[in-house]
């Protein structure tokens, strides 16, 4: 509750720290992520009370210093020409065209080596990295990486980290329960908002300050802060990474593998949808995994199906004319996760920020969910075993 | 000189309408389809501009995937879906060697496809240019509204699904138009409802309300609610006009009541 009292800053602490906190970063502050808003007051907290209490979490490390007191990530509207911040529309935009949207400047210019090994010291504690990935967006990548993180985190052993790196959609916070939540600056990094005590969860969604904010950014901006995700989130020790992307083949995707490839990627789940307007987007995907090589854990095939809430007969709402997820399986020689059902009940939980999987336990779509995690917990383990055989 | 030249490519369009949604898989490719097939069915003579570069749909919902684009003097031929060519396409999903290949690019290379896509393209005399886009509001968007400012696209419709999830993506997508300049001609919300087949109990399977209430929120035209139809999807894997086969259809009154508003729109503009 220290953070409360909003106690002497502790520069000294901070000094003490190996590392200290990163400095928040030009870009974020500037004026290109909230340039419709007014001056903000200072640090205003939309939350009059603490931060729900967060110990400690049970792997034991001495971790989480207090937050400090709310440092909100976000500045006088007034950026302009600062380095790196890129007007809504480079040069021709229409509020007075604010100048060309310039690269990305990091405070401190670093090698690429330097900046590898850094990733690298920082990724060491993740057990477990997965990726969540599909061509074809709104056929429930987020969705799925929510449950996947709660899933996974029911085992009250295992450290859970949810990272949202799609920058211009984030669906993460609303789907966790975890709207209008801001990261808090500690000594040893941003915090990630925490769920449970062992889900922790990290999006842009946090860094914005309304729900109508957008975040007009080309790429060279994004891979900036897919990268400070990952090198000053204080993550801890995690035992599973969950990584929800955006639709395509584009920068985050190739930002989050190379950044990634520091450490090391247990594979991809690839979500689709049964029709073929889904699966030739797939495919992609997976010809997408198999050029950076990221291997496949397996296919999802979601929105499989509806049964009637009434009549109790199936429909297919997505028709799968070319055979659906299990023949492209088949012809890929990719396994295939499991079918998921379509089930109101599914938007309506992330709509209220609820673990389907708690709130629905006796759906047919819970226990498709259920037998996936498994697979797929079964597959890192396997992962892990091989690699302590080879060392 | 270029810019003549790319002037005069886009000369023979009238009107230019952007669809964009900030959520993935929302139907943006689906109402870009039914949006041209029912003005075509109006004699308009429509194109779609494709500018979702790692994800196309558009050439597989007009069964159209293994066309190819030529070369004339004045640039690319577009790919047309009829022997009249009352509509034509463009689409990166042309250019590809595979179908399957993965456009795996960043920013700049795509950006430099756009404008090739906005400038190289020999349209001809269209009454309506529908411009298909990716999710989001990055690389795509912002080159797409830099390259069509010149032309003054007639604006923007959104599509959502009813969610909330999916609403506040959308709502990001306004701010977008917002300080782009871009005007946004309505908020369309899709896969709203399902009727079942057997029974005829409607269920909202992604809830429902969600489109209209943010189009009163933003103080924007709510343009219609579109229902989910498995004829529908089926009509676009198939690649074939639901606009011509299945006028009794669910979808079909809210897809033509949204294209009668587009064409409603316009026709001051044109007479």
């Amino acid at each position: 509750m220290a953070e409360v009292a909003g106690g002497p800053r502790p520069e000294g602490e901070g000094a003490r720290r190996r590392r200290a906190a990163p400095p928040l970063p030009q870009y974020l502050c500037s004026s290109s992520l909230f340039p419709l808003q007014t001056v903000p007051g200072p640090a205003a907290p939309r939350r009059a009370g603490p931060p729900p209490a967060r110990d400690a979490p049970t792997s034991g490390s001495a971790r989480p210093a207090p937050p400090l007191p709310r440092t909100r990530v976000r500045e006088a509207p007034g950026g302009r020409g600062q380095p790196g911040w890129a007007g809504p529309c480079g040069g021709g935009a229409s509020r007075g065209g604010r100048g060309r949207a310039l690269p990305l400047t990091v405070v401190a210019p670093v090698s690429p080596a330097a900046e590898a090994a850094e990733l690298r010291a920082r990724l060491r504690s993740v057990k477990h990295t997965v990726l969540v990935l599909s061509g074809k967006g709104g056929v429930g990548k987020s969705t799925f990486s929510a449950l996947l993180a709660h899933g996974l985190a029911a085992d009250e052993a295992k450290q859970v980290a949810l990272l949202d790196i799609d920058i211009c959609g984030p669906s993460i916070p609303k789907m966790m329960g975890l709207e209008g939540e801001q990261v808090h600056q500690s000594g040893s990094g941003w915090s990630p908002v925490y769920v449970e005590e062992n889900l922790g969860v990290m999006s842009v969604g946090f860094l914005l300050s309304s729900p109508d904010d957008a975040v007009i950014w080309r790429g060279p901006k994004k891979n900036g802060l897919i990268k400070q995700f990952l090198r000053d989130v204080d993550w801890g020790e995690i035992d599973y990474l969950i990584v929800d992307t955006p639709p395509g083949t584009s920068d985050e995707h190739l930002s989050i593998v190379q950044y990634l490839s520091a450490a090391h990627i247990d594979g991809a789940v690839i979500i689709t949808t049964p029709q073929e307007v889904s699966l030739q987007d797939v495919r992609k995907e997976i010809n997408f995994c198999h050029k950076v090589k990221v291997p496949i854990i397996g296919v999802v095939e979601n929105m499989s199906g509806f049964i009637c809430p009434k009549c109790k007969n199936e429909s297919q709402i997505f028709p799968p004319t070319t055979g659906g997820a299990e023949k492209m399986c088949q012809n890929l020689n990719i396994s295939l996760l499991g079918k998921v059902p379509l089930d109101p009940q599914i938007g309506k939980s992330c709509d209220k920020g609820q673990s389907f999987l708690s709130e629905v336990p006796d759906s047919p779509a819970t226990s498709s969910y259920r037998s996936i995690i498994q697979r797929i917990q079964e597959y890192c383990d396997l992962q892990h075993f091989q690699e302590e055989k080879t060392i | 000189c270029a810019e003549i030249l790319a002037r005069s490519n886009l000369a023979g369009v009238r009107h230019i309408l952007l669809v964009l949604s900030g959520k993935g898989g929302v139907g943006k490719s689906t109402i870009a389809t039914e949006l041209a097939l029912s003005l075509r069915h109006s004699g308009k003579k429509v194109g779609i501009l494709d500018v979702d570069l790692c994800g196309p749909s558009i050439p597989r919902m007009f069964n159209v995937q293994d066309n190819d684009v030529h070369q004339c003097d004045s640039g690319w031929v577009p790919v047309f879906v009829d022997q009249d060519k009352s509509i034509s396409l463009m689409s990166i999903g042309f250019l590809l060697e595979k179908p399957d290949d993965a456009v795996v690019w960043r920013g700049p290379k795509k950006n430099a496809l756009i404008k090739q896509f906005v400038a190289d393209v020999a349209w001809g005399d269209l009454d309506f240019l529908i411009v298909d886009t990716p999710p989001g509001t990055s690389d795509e968007h912002i080159s797409t509204v830099e390259a069509l400012r010149p032309y003054k696209p007639l604006g923007a419709i959104l599509v959502t699904t009813p969610q909330a999830v999916s609403v506040g993506d959308v709502r990001r997508e306004l701010t977008f138009c917002k300080k782009t300049g871009l005007r946004v001609l309505g908020i369309i919300e899709n896969m709203s409802g399902f009727v079942c087949p057997h029974c005829s109990e409607c269920t909202n399977i992604f809830s429902k309300g969600g489109g209209e209430e943010l189009a009163k929120h933003a103080g924007v035209p709510f343009l219609g609610s579109v229902p989910l139809d498995p004829q529908l999807s089926q009509s676009l894997e198939e690649g074939r006009d639901f606009i011509q086969e299945f006028p009794k259809s669910s979808a079909f009154p809210a897809l033509a009541h949204i294209a009668q508003q587009i064409l409603d729109g316009t026709s001051p503009q044109s007479s």
